[in-house]
């Protein structure tokens, strides 16, 4: 036989290393379920020197997370303000869209300080392309912040109250897109543990928006006027507490990076912050310090959503063992499948 | 003036049925070109016998005239990885080459009748009982000079380093593999990356404006932001020689035909039949990587022959296109969207006037 290259596996392991990097876990629980934290308790995976097989995002932090919070706050605020301004609450339409209006602002400078050739952003106008995300949010980006800084400028002017309710309505048809379509901008990547919550992701930060959109809308507004505000802020948090629930227990060990190490501590603080405002603004929403605290932490808890969100993704990029273990499950999985397939048939 | 763009297979109606993932028989077809245009063209890396020269790695920074980096991706620097003959590292803006090297070692039982040359104890080094067993494996054997035998015994690759233990080094030159389905080409919002004419997948750097989403888009780590320049970079499979009728840098400077440039479907049979010499003389471990048209991506353009498991060498055993997904995250931020709104109804609703 040519031993060396004959044998299957034939018991080589690299030369300066243990055969795969083994990793012990604290076993939390009993078997890996739904609803229960799913840690792997001892993970054997082969890599090339342990190095990150995808590349990590090169996206640029604060800005990026910075972007999804203030994408999703001013989304829901528009959204709010135009209700507001049908139904005789001027204040809260008022702070909302002020709020709208500077939120959009700062998504597009955030977005394009984010480029690497940030005078080259109108490249993005050039084509439309359904398969990007990132275009698709231009397109939803550009008409959003023009109609929502029309409006709050009109706010400002005190002039011409038909034109502003039209571009108050019009900046709210793109609001919803605004705040939910981040989700999708990062799961559609080859990060582990944003591509596998790509569904979830997007109820993640619409609802995230909510909280902070309504929370801050409800802070700057007379608590007479706010109760809109209050609860939409209150729903947004209840939704991006489920919802990110799932996001933390449904992928298995992809789940992992959203419970350890920096994002981890992102999104305990994250819960408690929204957890926190939610039940601030139920009990004394109706008081102005109430409302102002409420705001703040339902706010604090989007953005450090955000922050943890991201953070837990970039750790999924940089260890390859989110990369390979998924794949090689996915793998196993399907041989099983072929393997039943052929004894039926 | 704005258009829908022809970059992407996807979204333009001619095959509904693959049109995020799976087989496409005609690329370039896909893309929008003509009937006229060029066959695919690739590359089929052979690593058993590459024999970890690097000047695949030279000829490409020479021609593409490259930065220097460490193997960090650090622009400027020269470091050492100290982690192997491999200082290169990893494939990024500037490498668009890399050499993956990795040393195995197993233990063997000892002692074992030796054949052969003085001191060579290893087992088995006897001719191959498969070239017995088969009338036809001697002809086999004759007709690659690089077959499995050779391999065993004329290679350091394979070649003996004490009394109980076996040596091999596994060298393997990597690549971008020029998806079908290229999640780099499906992400990128301003057309910069587009498909050429012989199937490949370029950068126009006149286009792109950095926004960094093809980086972490694509399942293999191949494409890069050059952190001075702002821009993304990777493997052309020189672009500007295709044109010319020039074969890319990196296969015209490879000594050992490791590197195999050509159009797709010969390659595809070439490496067909070369897995299975491998296979008739026992080399079981060998298999092709990116080969196959049903994977995640539609197979490679740029495709490999391995000895061992792809994370070995540092590839995803299993890579999907990340947009293979996207139409059911597009429903669920729909959903999500409508959600808001109406929830923001229902609160103005259920809240009463004030007065
Ligand atoms: S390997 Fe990566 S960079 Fe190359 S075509 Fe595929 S997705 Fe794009
Ligand atoms: S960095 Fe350049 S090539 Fe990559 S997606 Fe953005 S514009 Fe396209």
């Amino acid at each position: 036989m040519t031993e060396g290259i004959a044998t299957p596996g034939g018991g080589w392991r690299r030369a300066d290393g243990p055969p795969a990097e083994t990793r012990k876990k604290k076993r939390k629980g009993g078997r890996r379920g739904r609803g229960e934290v799913a840690m792997v308790d001892d993970v054997e995976f082969t890599s090339y020197y342990g190095r990150p097989i995808i590349k990590p995002p090169v996206w640029k932090t604060p800005e990026v997370p910075l972007y999804l919070f203030f994408g999703g706050a001013a989304g829901s605020a528009a959204v709010l303000g135009a209700l507001g301004e049908f139904t005789r609450r001027p204040v809260m339409t008022r702070s909302a869209h002020l709020f709208a209006g500077g939120g959009a602002l700062a998504s597009v400078v955030l977005l394009v300080a984010d480029l690497g050739r940030p005078e080259r952003f109108l490249h993005m106008l050039r084509v439309f392309k359904p398969t990007s995300p990132l275009s698709v949010g231009t397109y939803i980006l550009s008409p959003f912040s023009g109609l929502a800084v029309a409006t709050a400028g009109l706010h400002v002017l005190g002039r011409w109250p038909v034109l502003r309710r039209l571009a108050g309505v019009g900046s709210a048809v793109f609001a919803g897109p605004l705040a939910t379509y981040t989700g999708v901008l990062l799961a559609n990547t080859a990060v582990p543990s944003w591509h596998a919550a790509g569904t979830q992701l997007p109820y993640v930060f619409g609802a995230s928006g909510m909280a902070a959109g309504g929370g801050i809308t409800m802070a700057l507004t007379p608590v007479e006027e706010a109760a809109p505000a209050r609860r939409l802020a209150v729903t947004g948090a209840v939704v991006e507490l489920a919802m990110m629930q799932k996001v933390e227990t449904d992928h298995g060990i992809v789940s992992e990076p959203y419970h350890e190490g920096k994002a981890g501590r992102l999104l305990r603080a994250a819960k408690a912050c929204t957890a926190a405002g939610a039940a601030v603004t139920v009990a004394a929403g109706r008081r102005r310090a109430g409302a102002v605290l409420g705001g703040a932490l339902l706010a604090a808890g989007s953005a450090l959503t955000r922050f943890g969100v991201y953070e837990a993704g970039m750790a999924s990029a940089r260890d390859p063992k989110y990369t390979v273990v998924p794949q090689r499950e996915r793998m196993a999985a399907r041989a099983v499948a072929d393997h039943a397939s052929t004894v039926t048939s | 003036m704005t258009s829908i763009s022809s970059a992407s297979p996807a979204f333009t109606g001619k095959d509904p049925d693959h049109r995020l993932f799976g087989p496409l028989p005609d690329v370039q077809g896909e893309a929008g070109y003509t009937e006229s245009h060029p066959a695919r063209v690739g590359f089929f890396t052979d690593t058993s016998v590459c024999i970890g020269c690097k000047a695949c790695e030279v000829a490409c920074k020479e021609w593409n005239t490259l930065p220097m980096d460490d193997s960090h991706g650090t622009r400027d620097t020269m470091g050492l990885s100290g982690m192997s003959y491999d200082n290169t590292g990893q494939l990024g803006a500037n490498s668009w080459r890399h050499v993956a090297f990795i040393e195995q070692v197993r233990t063997v039982d000892l002692p074992m009748p030796t054949f052969g040359r003085p001191g060579d104890d290893r087992q088995g080094s006897s001719p191959s009982p498969a070239a017995h067993d088969h009338p036809d494996a001697q002809a086999h054997a004759q007709a690659s000079v690089l077959n499995a035998e050779a391999l065993s015994e004329f290679d350091p690759q394979t070649g003996q380093s004490g009394t109980d233990k076996q040596v091999r080094w596994l060298m393997s030159s990597d690549v971008c593999k020029h998806c079908t389905h290229a999640g780099c080409l499906d992400v990128c919002p301003t057309g910069a990356l587009f498909r050429t004419e012989f199937g490949t997948v370029v950068v126009q750097q006149d286009i792109c404006n950095g926004c960094g989403y093809c980086v972490p888009a694509c399942p293999y780590g191949v494409i890069d932001r050059r952190e001075d320049d702002g821009r993304v970079f990777k493997c052309t499979m020189c672009y500007d020689r295709l044109t010319d009728g020039l074969m890319p840098a990196c296969a015209t400077a490879c000594p050992t035909q490791s590197i195999q440039f050509g159009d797709l479907d010969e390659l595809q049979a070439r490496a067909d039949a070369r897995l299975a010499t491998l296979q008739s003389q026992g080399v079981e471990t060998a298999r092709l990587y990116g080969r196959d048209e049903d994977d995640g991506v539609g197979g490679n353009g740029a495709f490999f022959l391995l000895l061992d498991e792809p994370e070995v060498y540092g590839l995803p055993p299993d890579p999907i296109v990340t947009t293979r997904e996207l139409p059911a995250m597009w429903r669920a931020a729909g959903k999500a969207a409508v959600m808001i709104v109406g929830a923001a109804v229902g609160a103005v609703l259920s809240s009463r006037r004030p007065q």
